[in-house]
């Protein structure tokens, strides 16, 4: 308990050491700068604008995401002490238990490892699905198409996630409808298990993104002139080297920003791996939620998520060096 | 030309697939709710039947966790919309160096995983609970008030991001004049900046409510012992299920295409209103300079 309430603590402190720190280094100027800041909105709005922003920021994203981190390092197993710091989590996703007969805890490393890996993949396979549609959105449609094409691609994202993959279910399952068109033709005999062979999941995982893949890039293509595009064309260059030295280099912060939120949506996917998953291969979120809702060791569940966090993390700052793009680009 | 004629073929049948792609499997759905098999079977159709829409109207779960998604929906549009207002009316004054900091922490959560979220939500008020020695009936351990906390938490940011928009065509000298004309802070606020935003406020509550009524993922950890529509729905779709959910869809799209519709027809009127205002005010402006000119 202690421990937590340094933790809090320790929160609230940065919180107002911060602006101190600016106040020691210049006196005067941040006091004045201070009471410009009231001054400017009035008692009432500074209190209203500092107090909500303090509630979100404090109390909402840092101490929560700060105290997860802590969390993930204690023991929560029952009959464990809660107090004492322990790398037992971390070590139990690499290692596994001292008794198995592997060094390595396989079953989860492999998973957290297909995971993110078909993350990329879906990213990928999202990109180039959606590049072609956003570059003819934006550059050879005009105004009341483009608004009627652009109404219908937003459309299927009214309907619910859960109910999106679950219409993946109809069309994929044993009795489903590509299975019954393939046999009904006679190119199957048996109908194919697609949710067991994760073909379904995949193709759920990249349908369920699309909005965030095409709009950033539309609408970083969309503010291209199109002279660019011809002057290349008049100039003898053929389509695709068009598409990758003036289309692309000029749409980087819009495909990053896509490419960012697909990856971290895929990654951190739970109803899609849930309902589309086959009954013997699992998603990292899927483990995570075990460890909190039937496993009953939230410790562990924590740690393994701030695994997951990590490296989404890692994902941003490498896509952000890739295409040397800002954060402020990236979350438009 | 050929080629070009080909190209332009292609191009052609690579977006009917591509919206074949996105409506296929929802139409095929929507059929499932018409047709009588207990599972959902799109073909071959059987007899066409209304059933599954009573069966849906009489499932008390279902109903249960719908009223649970709308006060958790108006619990978010109440947190996150002020909240994101105020993130984006500070962000402005936020000093120049702390700015970029200020930015990444109140962008962060938008680029974390909604599990994340639900987790560390979880995790905190539970240990906050323990901390201030709450009862198991209270706030700490409710779900519906720790949903409210973890969808706000990404909502929010939503929220910011609209007002930042909006706020980027906002004249600062409307507020100056006032101030000199003699109003207070809080009557600039009222009269001059919230008149301003109010669009900009609906669609941010519009967009929170839509978020929070669809949110799983991080829904999925905070609600513990109560249950929401969409972990409804993701139970039953994972015990098997039958056509009733087809119709639960087709009951949203119908729901929603109007109101898509009515939020167009909204936008357009205002889009209107606004460039007959911008076009008045011009007018005036030249009659204005014409009538000043011979004095």
């Amino acid at each position: 308990m202690s421990d937590f309430l340094s933790v809090f603590l320790a929160v609230v402190l940065a919180l107002l050491v911060a602006p101190m720190l600016q106040k020691n280094t210049d006196t005067v100027w941040a006091n004045l700068r201070q009471i410009t800041f009231v001054k400017k909105n009035g008692v009432l709005v500074s209190t209203y604008l500092l107090g909500a922003v303090f509630i979100w920021v404090g109390l909402m994203i840092v101490a929560p995401q700060l105290y997860m981190v802590d969390f993930s390092f204690r023991d929560g197993a029952i009959g464990g002490d809660p107090e004492a710091y322990t790398l037992k989590n971390y070590s139990y996703l690499i290692f596994g238990r001292d008794s198995d007969e592997n060094l390595f805890n396989l079953l989860h490393l492999q998973i957290f490892l297909k995971t993110i890996l078909a993350s990329v993949g879906v990213t990928l396979l999202a990109f180039l699905l959606c590049y072609p549609i956003a570059y003819y959105l934006a550059q050879s449609t005009k105004g009341g198409t483009t608004r009627l094409f652009l109404i219908a691609l937003i459309l299927p994202f009214w309907v619910n996630e859960i109910l999106r993959a679950f219409a993946f279910r109809i069309l994929f399952g044993s009795s489903g409808v590509i299975n019954v068109v393939l046999m009904g033709m006679g190119i199957l005999d048996e109908p194919i298990d697609f949710i067991k062979a994760d073909i379904a999941m995949y193709a759920g995982l990249s349908y369920a993104y699309i909005l965030l893949m095409v709009f950033p890039i539309y609408n970083a293509i969309e503010s291209l002139d199109h002279n660019q595009i011809e002057a290349a064309r008049d100039l003898g260059s053929p389509w695709w080297r068009i598409h990758y030295r003036v289309v692309i280099p000029y749409a980087k912060p819009g495909i990053a920003s896509g490419c960012t939120m697909v990856f971290m949506l895929s990654a951190g996917a739970l109803a899609v791996p849930q309902i589309l998953g086959g009954p013997s291969s699992l998603w990292f979120t899927q483990i995570i939620y075990d460890w909190f809702f039937t496993g009953g060791d939230w410790s562990r569940g924590s740690a393994y998520a701030f695994v997951l966090l990590f490296s989404c993390i890692i994902f941003v700052l490498a896509v952000m060096k890739f295409f040397k793009v800002n954060l402020g680009e990236l979350a438009k | 030309m050929t080629s070009d004629l080909i190209q332009k073929y292609m191009v052609r049948f690579y977006i009917a697939m591509f919206f074949l792609y996105l409506f296929g499997p929802l139409i095929l759905m929507g059929v499932t709710a018409f047709n009588s098999p207990t599972f959902p079977t799109a073909i071959p159709i059987d007899e066409l039947t209304m059933k599954w829409f009573s069966v849906l109207a009489n499932d008390k779960d279902m109903i249960k966790g719908i009223k649970n998604s709308l006060w958790i929906g108006l619990g978010v549009v109440c947190l996150a919309v002020p909240i994101g207002l105020a993130a984006a009316l500070l962000m402005s004054q936020v000093h120049k160096k702390a700015q970029s900091i200020y930015y990444m922490i109140v962008v962060s959560p938008l680029l974390t995983p909604g599990v994340i979220l639900g987790i560390s939500t979880l995790v905190f008020w539970d240990r906050l609970g323990v901390w201030v020695d709450a009862d198991y009936d209270s706030v700490f351990y409710s779900g519906i008030f720790l949903s409210v906390i973890g969808q706000s938490t990404f909502i929010s940011a939503y929220c910011m991001l609209i007002f930042l928009s909006r706020l980027q065509r906002f004249d600062r000298t409307q507020e100056e004049a006032a101030l000199d004309l003699g109003a207070t802070n809080v009557q600039v606020f009222w009269k001059i900046l919230i008149p301003f935003l109010r669009p900009a406020i609906g669609s941010a509550a519009f967009l929170a409510f839509l978020t929070s009524f669809e949110n799983y993922n991080t829904t999925l950890f905070t609600i513990q012992a109560e249950s929401t529509l969409t972990t409804v729905l993701a139970g039953k779709v994972r015990l098997g299920t039958n056509p009733s959910l087809s119709a639960l869809a087709v009951v949203i799209v119908c729901i929603t295409l109007v109101g898509a519709v009515t939020h167009e027809i909204y936008r357009r009127r205002e889009m209107k209103r606004e460039a007959l205002a911008a076009e008045a005010a011009k007018r005036a402006a030249d009659i204005a300079d014409k009538g000043m000119a011979p004095v």
